[in-house]
């Protein structure tokens, strides 16, 4: 599903060149989970940007569902951020005068899906999530675990294919952590491709497949144990 | 994306920040408000010179003693090398068909007294075509009579008869000007000022007995009613050219239109309503820099919800639509609360000057919103476009504040 060719990215940062990537190669599968470790200043979030969307490579080639991106406009990449990419982030980022189903909704609005489509649609994916009860509250009303939950069903609701999470349990207590690790290697099971950005190596040594960053360089990328095989069958199906 | 939506996320961006918003809606509110009352002021001082020229009757003509170059206003101070006399007043109005009314007015101050009681009023000489022609009405008892010019009899403003007969019936007793006797037939009903004069403040005697009284030869004006409002070009050069035979072939008085003298008021006052709300629109310009800043302030702490916003697919250009609908909103609000204000104002300064409307003219309203809501536009430009390109990944960077 995903193809990364040659990517280098590099910064101008008080006029000196950064090289935040260099040379990575990476290719994932659909349904495939997938960690990306680094200690930070690795690139590893540089290179989360990259896979969603959000940035552009300074050179290589990136293939998403065969289709280069670099070719695309930024109306195109918006269109595939908006259907086929989920963001989870390490501080939710949820809209804080909106309700729980309001910020669930928002991926909708901007897809321009009709408003009753929209509130069912929300009221599923935060019954996915658990969250049913809460669906009418703002993010000042919910613990750091369940504004995480409302953030993982807005990420989810226009059923993207990718799941890119950026230290998705770098701000909450062990047990909400555990919550949402279930939560969201649960989609996985259902289908959805996982990428998880971490330097936690516990929540890294879950994944099926370990990508290990080290100054914008691949340092390693080995699956883990019984379950790699099975994912480099699932690679070689893609 | 539907507007509906678009509209109700960018409403709930300003709902989140209300002080903010109330202030900013109020700075574009000043604004329109004083756009609406300053043009309605204008408009007012316009509206009511016009309705004095109205009451006055609308074919009229006013000849004055003495040429001058220019139309318009009447020349304060005028040498005419010929009096303009009554006999004149009688020949236009044998000669001259196209004149229903015409009345000799003279004209001058005086000490009016009451036994020991006096006041310094206008003494205007005239006759009873002076009632018909201005329109006035009486309180008490009678005009002038009808074809007397000389007679010691007179009529008084309103005001006169308050401060020299207070609580008297002041018909059939005795007022001296200056060293005259005259009995008073009749008091004016009030009215107020009347282009310039104030015709509370007058007493009114036959013409011929002004004349001696100040030792005159020459009348201060003559008013002409004509018969129809086509006529009166007509007549108009009819007069002149009866007053240029009677004035040995000089062309020595100058006649005025009621048209003249009130489209030439008329153009001062636009010119004045103009250059108001000239001076209004800057307030709304301010205002506009108001809203640049609140928006750029609210771009600059929204940059996490840009982010957002960009990450779950939003486009530059929904990123803009979302702060320019802020702007236009806030704007647009203070526009209307701006109009609500302006006419609420307008409504209590009538209340306490009823002499002297105020109207806000229904194109000022509606270029005050539609002003209002462009101002959003433009000065919600720059920080909308500020938003749109901020970059998402930076924009996500870090924690919430």
């Amino acid at each position: 599903m995903i193809e990364l060719a040659g990517i280098h990215r590099t910064f101008e940062v008080g006029g000196q060149p950064v090289r935040a990537l260099r040379d990575v190669n990476l290719r994932i599968a659909a349904g495939e989970y997938l960690s990306i470790m680094g200690a930070s200043g690795s690139g590893k979030s540089t290179l989360l940007n990259l896979l969603g969307c959000l940035d552009r490579p300074s050179a290589g080639s990136y293939r998403f569902g065969g289709q280069e991106t670099a070719a695309m406009s930024e109306l195109e990449l918006s269109n595939l951020r908006r259907h086929r990419i989920g963001f989870v982030f390490q501080f939710f980022h949820l809209v804080p005068r909106l309700t729980a189903a309001g910020n669930v909704e928002l991926p909708m609005v901007f897809a321009g899906v009709p408003p009753a489509e929209r509130r069912e649609r929300a009221a599923q994916a935060l019954a996915r999530v658990g969250l049913t009860p809460r669906a009418e509250h703002r993010p000042s009303q919910l613990s750091g675990g369940e504004q995480q939950r409302v953030a993982i069903a807005r990420a989810v609701v226009m059923r993207p294919s990718l799941l890119l999470a950026d230290e998705p349990t770098g701000n909450l207590d062990s047990a909400s952590g555990r919550e949402i690790v279930d939560l969201i290697e649960g989609m996985n099971a259902e289908g959805l491709t996982l990428v998880v950005v971490t330097h936690d190596p516990l929540l890294g040594a879950r994944a099926r497949r370990q990508v290990r960053l080290a100054d914008g360089v691949v340092v390693a990328d080995e699956a883990a144990g019984v379950r790699g095989a099975a994912s480099g069958v699932a690679r070689g199906r893609a | 994306m539907r507007f509906a939506d678009l509209f109700r996320f960018a409403a709930g961006g300003l709902r989140g920040h209300r002080l903010r918003t109330s202030l900013s809606v109020l700075g574009v509110g000043i604004g329109v408000a004083s756009v609406i009352l300053l043009t309605g002021l204008g408009e007012g001082a316009r509206e009511y010179v016009t309705g004095e020229f109205a009451s006055l009757g609308s074919n009229l003509l006013i000849v004055i003693p003495g040429k001058t170059e220019t139309r318009g206003l009447a020349p304060l101070i005028s040498v005419a090398p010929h009096d303009l006399t009554l006999r004149d007043v009688d020949a236009l109005r044998e000669r001259v068909p196209g004149i229903s009314r015409i009345a000799p007015v003279a004209f001058g101050t005086a000490t009016v007294k009451v036994g020991e009681r006096g006041r310094q009023v206008l003494v205007v000489g005239t006759t009873r075509e002076m009632l018909e022609i201005r329109h006035l009405k009486m309180a008490t008892g009678r005009f002038l009579p009808r074809d007397v010019r000389d007679a010691p009899l007179c009529v008084i403003g309103a005001r006169v008869q308050r401060e020299l007969f207070p609580g008297v019936n002041p018909l059939g007793q005795i007022v001296r000007v200056g060293e005259w006797r005259f009995r008073v037939i009749g008091v004016i009903a009030p009215r107020g000022v009347s282009v310039g004069m104030d015709l509370d403040e007058v007493v009114e005697i036959p013409v011929e007995t002004a004349l001696r009284l100040f030792n005159r030869s020459s009348l201060f004006r003559v008013l002409i009613e004509v018969r129809s409002h086509g006529a009166l070009p007509e007549v108009e050069r009819a007069v002149i050219d009866v007053l240029r035979e009677r004035h040995a072939g000089q062309e020595d008085v100058t006649v005025l239109t009621q048209d003249a003298v009130l489209s030439t008021f008329n153009q001062i006052l636009g010119v004045l309503t103009a250059a108001l709300a000239g001076i209004a629109a800057i307030s709304l310009g301010v205002a506009g820099l108001g809203i640049m800043n609140v928006m750029l302030v609210s771009v600059s702490e929204r940059t996490h919800e840009i982010g957002l916003l960009r990450a779950v697919g939003a486009t530059a250009r929904q990123v803009v639509g979302v702060f320019l609908v802020e702007a236009v909103l806030l704007s647009t609000l203070g526009g209307c609360v701006g109009v609500l204000t302006g006419l609420g104002a307008g409504q209590v300064l009538e209340r306490i000057y009823p002499d002297f409307p105020v109207h806000a003219p229904v194109w000022a309203i509606l270029a005050a919103i539609v002003v209002s809501g462009s101002v959003g536009l433009l000065f919600g430009m720059l920080p909308a476009r500020q938003a749109a390109r901020l970059d998402p990944v930076q924009a996500l960077v870090g924690r919430r504040t």
